[in-house]
C-alpha cells in the first residue's frame, strides 16, 4: 500500500479513487484532523499555531507570507512522506480550503522536484473522459504496486 | 491565550457522498443506523457523515459502499460533524469546503461511468459499439430507465 499525495488536497474524487484502489490518500483532512484533535492553546479556526509558519520555513523562504508557510506546514510533511502523487490540473476547485494560489504553485513544484512518480490529469467533462480518467488512475496505482 | 480542549478526540470522520438513481441519502442513513455499533451517523443532503473509531468507521463505510459501489464516494473529514468552526448553523452561508464538493459532485457521474466500465470488464474494448452496430436482438431490448436518465443528463450538460 503506497501513500499517494493528492492535489487538490481536498478532492473527493481523488481521495475516493486512491482509497478504492487500495492505497492511502494524503490530503488536507488528515493534517487538519491531527491539529484539531491535539490539545493546546486555542488558535481558531484550524488550530494553526504560530509554530506552524516556523515549520513551513523548511519549504518556503522567510520572506514568503506566513499564510503560505502555515499551509506548507500542513502539506510539506505529506509531500515528504508520499510515494507518488496525483495532480488534477484545473484551477476551478482551487479556492476555499485550497484557496492560496501561491501555495498551490509551490505544492506542484515541490511534488515534481521530489522526483516521485506523478500522474497529471484534467477533470472529466464527459463519460468517455470519465472512463479514461478512472483507467489512468487505476493503471498508475497498479503499476506502483508492481514497482514495489 | 485560552486552553483548547479537542472534541471527539481519537475519532475519525468520513463523508459518504451518494449520486445514485437507485438510492437516496435517507436509504443510506437507515442502513448505516442498522449496522452502526456506537458510531455517530449524520444524514446530510449529499449523503452522510460517519464519526467513530477508525475501525468502526471503515467497517460501516465499506458496508455502505457495497450497496452501490460505482455511485457512493468516500472522503476523510478533518472536523467532527457540527463543529462550530465549520458548521453553517453557526456561521451562515455555505460551509467552507462546500463549493469544492459541489464542483466535484457535478462531475462525479462521469467518474461513475468510468467505474462501471471497469467493473463490467469492458477494459479491453477500445470503443463502445454504436447503437446501429448492435445485433437486432439487442436493438429490440427495452431501454433501461437509468440509461435513459443518463442520456437526458448528458444532453442537458
Amino acid at each position: 500500500m503506497a501513500k499517494i499525495f493528492i492535489y487538490p488536497g481536498t478532492s473527493l474524487i481523488l481521495s475516493d479513487l486512491v482509497a478504492r484502489f487500495g492505497h492511502t490518500p494524503l490530503g488536507a483532512a488528515m493534517a487538519i484532523r491531527e491539529r484539531v484533535q491535539t490539545a493546546g492553546f486555542e488558535s481558531p479556526p484550524l488550530q494553526i499555531t504560530p509554530e506552524e509558519p516556523k515549520k513551513g520555513l523548511k519549504y518556503a523562504a522567510v520572506e514568503v507570507p506566513s499564510g503560505v508557510r502555515g499551509r506548507m506546514a500542513l502539506y510539506g510533511p505529506m509531500i515528504d512522506d508520499a510515494d507518488a502523487a496525483i495532480i488534477v490540473n484545473e484551477a476551478d476547485l482551487s479556492f476555499g480550503c485550497m484557496g492560496c494560489a501561491r501555495t498551490n504553485e509551490l505544492l506542484v513544484f515541490l511534488v515534481k522536484k521530489r522526483g516521485i512518480p506523478v500522474l497529471e490529469l484534467m477533470y472529466p467533462r464527459t463519460d468517455e473522459e470519465g472512463i479514461a480518467f478512472v483507467k489512468r488512475i487505476r493503471d498508475f496505482l497498479e503499476n506502483l504496486g508492481r514497482k514495489e | 491565550m485560552k486552553e483548547y480542549i479537542p472534541v471527539a478526540k481519537g475519532t475519525v470522520t468520513k463523508y459518504v457522498f451518494i449520486e445514485s438513481v437507485s438510492m437516496t441519502p435517507g436509504d443510506l442513513a437507515i442502513r448505516a443506523y442498522e449496522i452502526s455499533q456506537g458510531a455517530m451517523i449524520k444524514e446530510t443532503c449529499f449523503g452522510l457523515q460517519v464519526t467513530g473509531t477508525a475501525d468502526e468507521v471503515d467497517r460501516i463505510v465499506g458496508a455502505l459502499r457495497a450497496l452501490d459501489p460505482d455511485h457512493i464516494f468516500v472522503k476523510d473529514r478533518g472536523f467532527p460533524p457540527g463543529d462550530p468552526r465549520r458548521c453553517r448553523a453557526d456561521r451562515g452561508g455555505a460551509r467552507p469546503g462546500f463549493h469544492g464538493h459541489e464542483f466535484e459532485m457535478s462531475l462525479i457521474r462521469h467518474v461513475s461511468a468510468g467505474l462501471e466500465h471497469i467493473r463490467e470488464g469492458k477494459d479491453s474494448e477500445k470503443t463502445e459499439p454504436a447503437p446501429a452496430a448492435l445485433p437486432p436482438e439487442d436493438r429490440d431490448k427495452k431501454l433501461d430507465a437509468s440509461r435513459l436518465k443518463k442520456i437526458i443528463e448528458a444532453l442537458e450538460s
